[in-house]
């Protein structure tokens, strides 16, 4: 723990001056002072379903690994395999604890010179630890560099993003499809732009120096204003990513949740080969997880939140884990981890809001899909 | 900034007596703070409620608070408007947004809560 935290304080990513200039509420977050909207969650929610959004995300914790046997170390320390990953490609993983559990869930890229993994930033820590833990074994010929504190991370998302950003740059974004990335100048500052983000929307992150950060902070903000463009803070990523069905560590998942329940299994990759947890996770999918993260719908009155007990036939089955009103749906939405057997699209579940059981229902997840994809190249 | 005509609790709630009742709402310091405002759960008319005990909950996109009643009587009317649109909380927090009438048990407790200057005072430390 770096002393500052130690200490309570709260570090500030390189637009920190620019948010408290748009009037941003900052609020603590992962050990660094965040803003969590700037003028309405719900605005902001629908300026990035319907335009373009901006984030700040360069609290988020980016760990490069190199050297010659980079790869077969990042496919030992993850669950997915990075195996046929070409540079500018990327995917979702998980890195798992010998007993199958998510120490965090990432993005992996491959770039030009390695392999990059974008952490949560909650997790960062935990994620340099347990790969120097893993090296340090001296099996693989790698080496792990933590850019987090140097690197920014600036995010234009919405359907509209892809304007933007082509307004900045001679690259051809057509060219750069779903999770794949590409170095290339933005606003005249070298970027790692890759199409990635959490929001359901088509949109990018751009991954910088932190000292051209908010140039670029400014570049996109300006020339975003003619889209109607908004900075967009904590707040409305969280209800972006629920509508999207997206899982956020620390709600959906933990040390004591496994992919297979949450919904990832497709993400595991059993047949690849020796990897950290592997022998705990064939044995989940053998037997099948015990609980399921499924969604849930409202049909009475109430909002449901993380923390409140799930019911079926009277019977306490599970928990929310996250809930919001969905801006998009006007719905009451939840996701939640009932027992396994319950699961069933369709399926009747009370929530349990202040003692009072509310009537809700299983859908399909995600609770919104964006109209038009992104090509996947 | 504050209506002069008003009291205002600690808590942020605001009453306006009129007789031998009181309307309920929170103050638009509250209401901002909060941000939008999505949900608001407000007793049946003819519960009765204690003056700093809680009477109903608000939600922000992101939280849930307890709203504390500033004076005790028996409800005699909510803003049923509120159910559909809880942002009138934001957009006219001291009007359209007002959430109970209550007949008053004690007119008196009035005396203990603030005025607008005291309330101002308040929320600008």
């Amino acid at each position: 723990m770096p002393l500052s935290e130690a200490i309570g304080q709260l570090r500030r990513t390189p637009l920190h001056d620019v948010h408290v200039e748009l009037g941003a509420r900052m609020v603590p977050f992962a050990g660094y002072e965040m803003p969590v909207q700037y003028r309405s969650i719900i605005e902001e929610h629908r300026t990035v379903r319907s335009t373009v959004g901006l984030f700040d995300l360069s609290h988020m914790g980016e760990v490069a690994i190199g050297g010659a046997e980079a790869l077969a170390f990042v496919r030992y320390a993850v669950v997915s395999d990075p195996g046929a990953l070409e540079p500018g490609q990327a995917q979702y993983s998980m890195l798992c604890t010998d007993g199958g559990g998510i120490i965090d869930d990432l993005i992996l890229y491959r770039t030009d010179e390695g392999y990059l993994i974008v952490c949560n930033a909650s997790n960062r820590d935990a994620v340099v630890e347990h790969l120097g833990r893993l090296l340090s074994r001296g099996d693989f010929d790698a080496a792990i560099d933590d850019r987090s504190d140097r690197t920014a991370l600036v995010a234009p998302q919405g359907p509209r993003a892809a304007e933007l950003v082509a307004g900045l740059t001679g690259l051809d974004l057509e060219q750069l499809g779903n999770y794949r990335s590409v170095p290339g100048r933005v606003a005249g500052i070298d970027c790692l732009v890759a199409r990635t983000g959490y929001t359901g929307e088509d949109g990018f992150e751009l991954f910088c120096d932190a000292r051209r950060a908010e140039r670029l902070w400014r570049a996109l903000y300006d020339a975003g204003q003619p889209l109607g463009l908004q900075a967009c803070g904590l707040g409305s990523r969280d209800t972006l990513r629920l509508e999207a069905g997206m899982p956020l560590y620390g709600n959906e998942l933990d040390r004591d949740t496994n992919p297979f329940e949450a919904n990832l299994g497709r993400v595991v990759k059993l047949e690849k080969g020796e990897f950290v947890g592997r022998r705990a996770l064939q044995q989940v999918q053998q037997e099948g997880p015990q609980r399921k993260l499924i969604g849930l719908v409202m049909r009475d009155n109430a909002i449901p939140r993380h923390g409140y007990a799930v019911r079926a036939d009277g019977e306490d089955v599970g928990a929310v884990t996250s809930g919001t009103l969905s801006p998009t749906l006007g719905d009451k939405i939840a996701m939640a981890y009932v027992t396994a057997d319950r699961a069933a699209v369709g399926a009747t579940f009370e929530v349990v809001v202040r003692e009072r059981p509310c009537s809700a229902e299983q859908v399909k997840l995600p609770f919104y899909r964006r109209p038009r994809p992104t090509p996947a190249a | 900034m504050y209506p002069d005509d008003l009291r205002y609790s600690k808590d942020h709630e605001w009453v306006r007596v009129e007789g031998s009742r009181a309307t309920i709402g929170i103050t638009n310091f509250a209401a901002d703070e909060l941000g939008d405002i999505v949900f608001v759960e407000l007793p049946e008319p003819g519960t009765k409620v204690a003056q700093f005990a809680s009477f109903g909950v608000v939600e922000s996109v992101k939280a849930v608070s307890d709203l504390y009643a500033p004076v005790s009587g028996e409800v005699v009317e909510i803003n049923a408007a509120l159910r559909e649109k809880p942002e009138l909380v934001n957009a006219d927090p001291f009007g359209e947004g007002w959430m109970l009438k209550v007949e008053l048990s004690s007119p008196d407790e009035v005396e203990q809560l603030m005025d607008a200057a005291a309330y101002q005072a308040q929320t600008a430390g």
